[in-house]
């Protein structure tokens, strides 16, 4: 199975000030492929994420999407163009039904490819996270891992290439946290997922590679069991 | 959506149907209310659902006004071309201002409209010349007419005043139930998740702001050609101040909150400035001995302490509270 | 000189630019004093007051009735009517405005939009108060001295140079207190982390209304030194409030000492340009100066970049 690359993010460098928050050599991501990026806290995962995303320039490097730059493309662009993040602090539309959050990344879908009803793809997305039972029901008053699974469903109302989930499962019931990791393997089937996580039985649960940040460098990139077993990154965790 | 098209009817009919019954007073009146509840739609678009307090769109009202107004009294231009030219003014101001303003969110958007509308009032102050000002200038009867109809004559007035806000509301209607309303209202909701979900926020607000800016700009062109007068006090604060007043006392975010802002106001206005401020005057000096030589006058004084109870304790102001509670359906 | 001639302009006479710089001065002396209230409130609190120039109002008009009770009533001196006018006026008003602030924008929780609504509203309010008891008419109010510093060249009120001397050490005194006072330092705490200082047991509801009336009690104090110079009427909040807003943009929302230097340069260019040429467009010039910084650099001159 030859592996496309799909996502590459190429000396990659974004300064706060005097911080170096992130510092890529070089990132490669696979069509099709499941990839954790874990690390320690304050390593720069989101950060990292948020500059393939789009949602602030980086300070230097490059990055190619479909091997099509898109340094310099703003965000909302790079969302038409298959990438869709979901955000580590729950951001939907509070005041809005649940229909109403992901009939707006379904509309957008559906201008993209020109037909289609939205209607049938809200609905969809909603029914693929068990939520559409609920579909008129206001999104705040929501529990907070319906939210979370909100989260998800706009990312796929939006059909994406490449879904990226920041802690998804933060603040989940165990119970709930089974059920988004059935969720995820049966998502990957169709779109690439890239996910951070702080939740290690996720992480070895779904990953079929995984890629360790530390202090905004890459420490290690593997599968998880040469991860698990890699010295530098058992220190990185334990020792920071 | 049946039940949104069948309220919308209603509340036009309803307008229709007032016509013959009206004392000539009220005629005129309503005719005014109208219009400036064209207005007050007109800044709804752009504060009730794209969620952007504008503090200078009497700018726009004024750009329309005068591109009008100025176009009869010094290149005789017909009330119709002229019309168009007060609505064509509007639209650069709102482009040009929308460019610029845009670029900033929250207090800054704010105060930056406030800024633009203030160089607008003052510009033309300072092109006395030509627009005398505060002082303002009128229309004469004989020109404000469209062919056949008499644009003075009070009926007429009415239904042109009633066809400018009609047209109005069915826009602001259309656009709500629209894809790009959705987008509107998400942005007011949440503008980072509508950037995250492919949505250019600045395109959309953009088109906001401009729909807004054409509409007070039709309501400015439409005052001046309807009660024949043009002048500077229509572009000072105050101007920029009542439709977000009016709004949201009617309730921001609903088609036909701005009417019912308008109407209440008005009439409160009316009312206080016709009879309770002299009567309150007149209590206050013989019962407490006080001269309050100013009171009668003090109408304003009605508009700020409705907009800080209003802050205060009704944010959703009338229709939207009633949406919340009773009516969800509500457009 | 011949190339004076050339000039797009004509140069004014030297007399009357040291008229229009020493105008400009007295002018900047009190916009200092009335935008540092604003700066202080927007520093401190995150709000922007926009009933600011009606607080100031209220402290020409307070002026006028105290002085016109002291001289007219009780038949003391001009003096002695401008001297309680200076302690009585500014302490109301900054009574007013801690009531305003516990009454309202603590129940708003400080939101910047609504607070501007509100303030809005209050401002009404209390400008038609104004128009009410008041009335619509301009009254004067006697200046408390009236000498002349006279050279052979040029004379120049000695009232007007007293007001630039005060507001020097009013502006050295609320300096000192921010940096070098508990009181100042309990203020700066709770605007770097309102939670924390209130964690720490600052009681931030009260430090706040105290802030607002601080804020609000300047703005009377600059409008009862200028209202010898000026005459007291029920609209006079409206350009105070223009000009200190731009100060306050121009200088950096939060920033003391721009808004010094922003002052002293809006107050110069205002005097001089208004004694000399046409103030309508110089107005029209700044406010479209405040858009644009806001626009373009939001931070101001010296203010550092919001987070």
């Amino acid at each position: 199975m030859a592996a496309v690359a799909q996502l590459e993010a190429t000396g990659l460098v974004k300064d706060f000030g005097g911080l170096r928050a992130v510092d890529v050599e070089a990132f490669t991501l696979y069509e099709g492929e499941i990839r954790a990026v874990i690390g320690p806290n304050g390593a720069g995962k989101t950060t990292f994420v948020s500059l393939l995303c789009g949602r602030f320039p980086p300070t230097k490097g490059c990055i190619e999407f479909e091997g099509r730059d898109i340094t310099a493309m703003p965000a909302h662009q790079r969302v038409t163009l298959g990438i869709a993040y979901t955000f580590q602090i729950t951001s939907i539309f509070g005041n809005l039904s649940l229909y109403d959050n992901v009939a707006l990344p379904a509309q957008r879908r559906i201008i993209l490819d020109g037909t289609g009803k939205v209607r049938d793809r809200a609905m969809a997305a909603l029914e693929r996270v068990g939520l559409a039972d609920r579909a008129q029901e206001q999104a705040s008053a929501q529990s907070y891992g319906h939210q979370r699974l909100l989260e998800v469903a706009m990312g796929l109302a939006l059909g994406p290439k490449v879904l990226i989930l920041d802690e998804p499962t933060q603040g989940l019931a165990d119970s709930e946290i089974a059920e988004f990791i059935a969720l995820i393997r049966d998502v990957a089937k169709g779109t690439t997922i890239l996910l951070i996580e702080h939740n290690m039985p996720v992480v070895m649960a779904l990953a079929e590679r995984i890629t360790v940040l530390d202090q905004g460098r890459v420490l290690a990139e593997g599968t998880p069991e040469a991860i698990r077993a890699d010295k530098a990154v058992q220190t990185a965790y334990l020792g920071g | 959506m049946i039940r949104s098209i069948l309220l919308h009817g209603i509340v036009i009919a309803a307008l229709i149907g007032l016509e013959p019954v009206l004392s000539e007073y009220h005629h005129g009146n309503l005719a005014r209310i109208m219009v400036l509840a064209a207005y007050a739609t007109g800044y709804n678009i752009l504060f009730g659902y794209t969620g952007l307090l504008s503090l200078g769109h009497a700018m726009f009202f004024a750009a329309g006004m005068y591109g009008c107004a100025l176009m009869i009294r010094l290149a005789e231009w017909s009330v119709g071309a002229a019309f168009v030219m007060g609505m064509i003014c509007a639209l650069i101001a709102g482009i040009v201002v929308g460019l610029l303003a845009l670029r900033t969110i929250g207090v800054g958007f704010m105060i930056v409209t406030l800024m633009f509308a203030e160089a607008g009032y003052l510009t033309i102050l300072y092109f006395n010349e030509y627009t005398r000002g505060d002082e303002g200038f009128t229309i004469a009867q004989s020109v404000r007419a469209i062919g056949n109809l008499d644009l003075s004559d009070t009926t007429t007035r009415y239904f042109a005043a009633l066809t400018l806000f009609s047209v109005c509301l069915m826009a602001s209607a259309a656009l709500v139930q629209s894809k790009a309303g959705r987008v509107l209202v998400a942005i007011r909701e949440n503008e980072d998740r509508v950037r995250m979900l492919g949505f250019d926020p600045f395109r959309y607000k953009l088109l906001a702001l401009v729909l807004s800016a054409v509409m007070a700009g039709a309501a400015g062109a439409a005052y001046a050609v309807l009660f024949g007068y043009a002048g500077a006090s229509f572009a000072a604060v105050p101007y920029s101040i009542f439709p977000l007043l009016w709004v949201l006392l009617g309730g921001p975010g609903t088609t036909l909150g701005p009417l019912l802002g308008t109407v209440l106001m008005f009439y409160l206005v009316d009312y206080a400035s016709g009879t309770i401020m002299p009567g309150l005057a007149s209590l206050v000096e013989t019962q407490f001995g006080i001269e309050a030589p100013g009171l009668a006058s003090a109408y304003l004084l009605l508009v700020g302490v409705a907009l800080v109870l209003l802050v205060l304790f009704a944010p959703k102001g009338l229709l939207g509270t009633l949406r919340a509670r009773v009516v969800p359906w509500l457009p | 000189m011949d190339f004076l001639s050339y000039l797009p302009f004509t140069l004014p006479h030297p007399a009357l630019l040291l008229a229009g710089v020493l105008e400009g001065m007295v002018l900047a002396a009190v916009l200092a004093l009335t935008a540092l209230g604003l700066s202080i409130v927007f520093g401190i609190m995150r709000v922007v007051n926009v009933a600011h120039g009606e607080f100031y109002m209220l402290g020409a008009v307070l002026a006028w009735f105290v002085t016109h009770t002291v001289t007219g009533t009780v038949g003391g001196p001009p003096w002695l009517g401008f001297a309680v006018a200076l302690i009585v006026a500014p302490l109301i008003v900054a009574a007013i405005a801690a009531a305003t602030d516990w009454l309202v924008l603590k129940r708003l929780d400080y939101d910047p939009e609504a607070t501007i609504v509100a303030t809005i509203g209050i401002l009404y309010i209390l400008q038609q108060l104004a128009l009410t008891f008041y009335g619509p008419d301009a009254r004067p109010v006697e200046a408390p001295f009236d000498f002349r510093v006279q050279t052979p060249y040029f004379g120049y009120s000695g009232y007007k140079l007293c007001v630039i001397g005060a507001a020097i050490v009013l502006m050295l005194i609320v300096w000192l207190v921010l940096t070098r006072t508990k009181i100042g330092l309990v203020m700066r705490a709770t605007q770097y982390d309102r939670e924390t200082a209130q964690a720490f047991g600052i009681p931030v509801d009260k430090v706040y209304a105290g802030v607002f009336a601080l804020g609000a009690g300047l703005a009377a104090i600059g409008a009862v030194l200028i209202v010898p110079i000026q005459q007291a009427h029920y609209l006079m909040g409206g350009d105070p409030l223009l000009l200190s807003f731009i100060v306050v943009i121009l200088g950096g929302l939060g920033s003391l000492k721009g808004t010094l230097v922003a002052a002293i340069f809006i107050g110069l260019s205002d005097g001089i340009i208004s004694t000399l040429y046409e103030p309508t467009l110089a107005k029209i010039l700044a406010t479209l100066l405040v858009a644009m910084v806001l626009v373009f650099r939001p931070q101001g001159l010296f203010g550092a970049r919001a987070a």
